[in-house]
């Protein structure tokens, strides 16, 4: 029981330990979605073409989890319901501007990467037509960074903390804020490449880093404790589905 | 004490996204204009080339967008919590 206490004052204690570093590096930044038609043309086909094939396989892994576990319906919506809230969200951060989460680790935990792949794609395709945010031309990258760098990373993280002897709540955890900042991660090189400039890549990619990395970390913590209270919910009351989750996936 | 951990991390959330509010003087302002700066730095010629088939008109109705995504994630998940919890007690009885 004590062990507990401990356990929860050290992440809360590593969240503020956090929150003093970054508070001593004031750094303007912001992050977010690529905007509509800020991809030169050959970078939006490329982005496009090497995404499609996971959306398209994604589909399939869904099919297949649904068909065998109907149930698993609801929780799929779970999962979608989560990205869709999170990535609705603007949260300021101490870095003095804000950006959204992404909201994709815990279907990306719970049906893998490939299935999560989907949904990702559905919320940006929304919040592209509904709310010019993102965009059509860059879908295609936008996709590969929420919707299939993230997902792959929090399942990846997540099975290997699990191999490591973390408890859920840690896997959870690493999973959720650790993919937040491999989807940001993978937005910046996304523009470097796009936007070398001058000065060249390497330059280009710590100018982009430096604006969405240390922005997204606070709020990465803050989706990765967030995802743990709704798995911490689930693994109450919906059990069931938990298991035939884990079946499926061997 | 284990089962007040997700109060707790409610608790922890809500600090880390309020805290800013209080101890950065900042309009924190959204994303996309500060990497649009970094590109009119890296490559000033750029024009995009591609403009949204449709934008909110103002602030106003962007505002309404996002808190109705929003809103329709929430109510999908307080459905869900509802559900499950009626379905327990059933189960329990």
């Amino acid at each position: 029981m004590g062990g507990i206490v401990v356990h929860f004052l050290k992440r809360i204690l590593l969240t503020f330990l956090i929150l003093v570093i970054i508070v001593v590096l004031p750094k303007p930044a912001a992050a977010m979605h690529i905007m509509e038609g800020f991809l030169p043309i050959k970078w939006a086909i490329f982005w496009t073409i090497t995404s499609l094939p996971f959306i398209i396989l994604g589909f399939f892994s869904i099919s297949k989890s649904v068909n065998k576990n109907p149930e698993l319906k609801l929780l799929l919506g779970v999962s979608g319901a989560f990205a869709f809230v999170l990535s609705a969200l603007k949260i300021p951060s101490v870095t003095g501007s804000s950006s959204h989460p992404t909201g994709i680790g815990l279907g990306a935990v719970l049906f893998g990467p490939l299935a999560m792949g989907v949904i990702g794609f559905i919320v940006l395709l929304f919040q592209a037509l509904l709310l010019a945010h993102g965009g059509l031309t860059t879908l295609g990258a936008n996709t590969f960074s929420m919707a299939v760098v993230g997902p792959f990373a929090a399942y990846g993280i997540y099975s290997l903390s699990k191999k490591a002897g973390f408890s859920q709540g840690i896997g959870i955890f690493l999973a959720a804020s650790l993919a937040n900042i491999m989807t940001y991660i993978t937005t910046s090189f996304q523009l470097a490449l796009a936007f070398t400039g001058p000065t060249g890549f390497l330059v280009s990619l710590g100018k982009f880093l430096g604006i969405f990395a240390f922005t997204q970390i606070p709020l990465a913590i803050s989706e990765g404790m967030l995802t743990v209270v709704i798995y911490n919910f689930l693994a109450q009351y919906s059990k069931n589905e938990l298991s035939q989750l884990t079946n499926t996936r061997g | 004490m284990a089962k007040y951990k997700n109060l707790i991390l409610i608790c922890a959330i809500f600090l880390l996204s309020t805290l800013p509010l209080f101890i950065i003087e900042s309009d924190f302002s959204g994303a996309d204009s500060i990497a649009l700066e970094a590109i009119k730095e890296t490559n000033p010629e750029y024009k995009p080339w591609f403009n949204s088939f449709w934008e909110p008109p103002g602030g106003e109705t962007e505002s309404l967008l996002f808190a109705l995504q929003a809103a329709f994630g929430a109510g999908f998940l307080g459905y869900y919590i509802g559900y499950k919890k009626g379905q327990k007690k059933v189960r329990d009885r």
